[in-house]
């Protein structure tokens, strides 16, 4: 791992109301790495996730993705609000996958991948549409390129979202459990297409609780609960010999 | 994950489209629905008395043929096309710029789509039309500073009179329209667009709306189709239109009613001819909300004509 990490959260709060979420949350997520973020539900993962691109505006620290600050801009020691359309030129570079896909349900398969490319970055229709076949056929869907997403099945349609994402090349892929709202022999697909993602070397951040793929895949796990890291490590060793009490009551129950 | 099941093609009948074992029908007398035989008579009965009523009244249906195609007569109801679909236009125009202000963070903003609503939706199109009519008699002029000037009297002509009234009633409906529309549109849209770096106006034009669109395309049919008739109102302030056109030559020729089922003839007429047209924008925008889009009439009758040919069950 070389230079400065492409994530890194010190002390990141956030509030919904008088509901802490999270309380202070501190990692490092290097370049090329697949960082799983386990833990119970409620537990402020998902909540950490959203706030990496801003779709949460945190309330506390400092969090910024490869050396830029996520949402601000500093200037001595003043921090400035970036406006929205500053806020869309950062997204651009992180792409996200949905539990619940969120997939364009008046665009095709093809047309959900073309979409940003085409809008926000101005590319013409010619490459754009060069790429997102590319990308479904890497995904498995060559022959599903022209469907629309009601007529996908879960699993196709997660994959389409993941090939959506990746269309518009992004240095760091966030994914928001994106296995569980699929039916249990579909899971598979959707993984096979991650595996071969982070092989390719892509940074990924996985709130999963997939704990074979996280074993198998994970090059770092953190454990949250209540808001806060409570362990963190290579996955092999986190869930293989958990050092605290509430990681090994988790894990008993999953596992 | 296309795991079909291998069959044996043996086993499979060709041709016939008929699946499964022959199996012999159920051969039962059905029930009688006599109260079905019975009312049906009755409203046959009274039907034909009301049309016989009205062969008898004292209409010269001759009169009505004749002036169906009077120049006049056309000209109105061109006037009543092209006032609605004027009206209409500004009417879409003004609600999406409402509804996208009432939706904004902007307090103040929100607050004066409000105010907008609530007032031209709270007052008779009737009034709001004569308001914009007698505007000269507090506005002598109209005037815009450097930009313009004029007259009220000479820029409210009888068109103006209608489009703004008219526009402006439709466009407190259409802005509550098109904001139930958005806001039917699932957040997990607005987020997958966003995270894609996209901007507002292109995740509101690209994304929102255009879902928004199957929500609010059904009830603004509604409100054409309203505003066709209501259009007739305009006919109190001097705009000649289908009903004061076919009333003019009523109330000249002594053949009032027979000049009143003469715009009727052409209000159904418009009504139908865009009825269809709203089934068929309906249809457009359903695409990717349904696995399989209903056909088309046209496609049915296709489809029924082909199938009759080869196995007349098979058309069920």
């Amino acid at each position: 791992m070389t230079g400065q990490p492409m994530v890194k959260a010190e002390g990141v709060h956030k509030s919904y109301g008088a509901a802490h979420i999270l309380r202070g949350i501190d990692l490092e997520v290097q370049n090329g790495e697949v960082f799983c973020l386990v833990g119970p539900s409620g537990s402020g993962k998902s909540t950490f996730l959203r706030c990496i691109n801003h779709l949460e505006r945190i309330d506390g620290g400092r969090l910024s993705v490869d050396g830029h600050l996520v949402g601000y801009r500093q200037k001595g020691d003043k921090l400035y609000e970036l406006k929205d359309s500053e806020v869309a030129v950062q997204r651009r570079d992180i792409g996200m996958v949905f539990q619940r896909f969120n997939l364009f349900p008046h665009m095709t398969a093809l047309g959900n991948v073309m979409e940003a490319p085409i809008q926000v970055k101005g590319e013409s229709k010619a490459v754009a549409r060069e790429r997102a076949e590319r990308l479904l056929d890497r995904v498995g869907l060559r022959d599903k390129m022209g469907n629309y997403p009601t007529q996908l099945s879960g699993g196709q349609q997660q994959r389409v979202a993941i090939a959506r994402a990746l269309a518009m090349e992004p240095k760091l892929m966030l994914f928001d459990e994106p296995t569980s709202a699929l039916d249990p022999e579909l899971v598979g697909d959707v993984l096979d297409v991650m595996r071969d993602l982070a092989e390719s070397g892509m940074t990924m951040i996985v709130v999963t609780h997939e704990m074979g793929f996280a074993r198998e895949v994970g090059d770092s796990l953190v454990f949250m609960d209540g808001g806060v890291v409570v362990e963190s490590g290579n996955p092999r060793d986190v869930l293989g010999n958990p050092q605290h009490d509430r990681t090994k009551a988790f894990l008993s129950k999953v596992l | 994950m296309t795991d079909k099941i291998s069959k044996d093609p043996a086993a499979a009948p060709a041709g016939s489209g008929a699946s499964g074992n022959p199996y012999e029908a159920i051969k039962a007398i059905p029930v009688r629905h006599y109260g079905r035989w019975i009312s049906a008579v009755v409203v046959v009965a009274l039907l034909g008395w009301l049309v016989y009523a009205f062969s008898q009244g004292n209409i010269l249906w001759d009169t009505v043929w004749d002036k169906v195609f009077d120049p006049s007569v056309i000209s109105g109801l061109w006037n009543t096309i092209l006032i609605s679909v004027a009206s209409m236009a500004l009417g879409l125009v003004l609600g999406i710029v409402f509804a996208v202000m009432r939706l904004s963070k902007n307090p103040v903003t929100g607050a004066v789509a409000w105010l907008y609503i609530w007032f031209f939706r709270g007052t008779p199109v009737y009034v709001q039309l004569l308001v914009w009519f007698n505007l000269s008699l507090i506005f002598q002029y109209i005037d815009l500073g450097p930009i313009y000037k004029n007259e009220t009297v000479d820029v409210m002509t009888p068109f103006m009179v209608a489009l703004l009234g008219l526009g402006l009633n439709e466009g407190a409906y259409m802005a509550e329209i098109v904001r139930a529309g958005i806001q039917s549109v699932d957040e997990g849209q607005t987020e997958a667009a966003h995270a894609l770096g996209m901007s507002q106006t292109k995740t509101m034009g690209r994304i929102v709306l255009p879902q928004a669109m199957r929500v609010i395309v059904p009830p603004t049919g509604n409100e054409f189709i309203n505003m066709l008739k209501t259009s007739s109102l305009v006919s109190a302030v001097q705009y000649t239109e289908l009903l004061r056109a076919s009333s003019n030559i009523g109330n000249t020729a002594g053949a009032v009613m027979e000049m009143l089922f003469v715009a009727s003839i052409w209000y159904l007429a418009l009504t139908s001819v865009f009825s269809v047209g709203q089934y068929y924008l309906e249809r457009r925008f359903a695409r990717g909300s349904t696995r399989n889009l209903p056909p088309t009439p046209l496609q049915r009758v296709k489809a029924n004509l082909t199938t009759f040919k080869r196995s007349p069950e098979a058309s069920a």
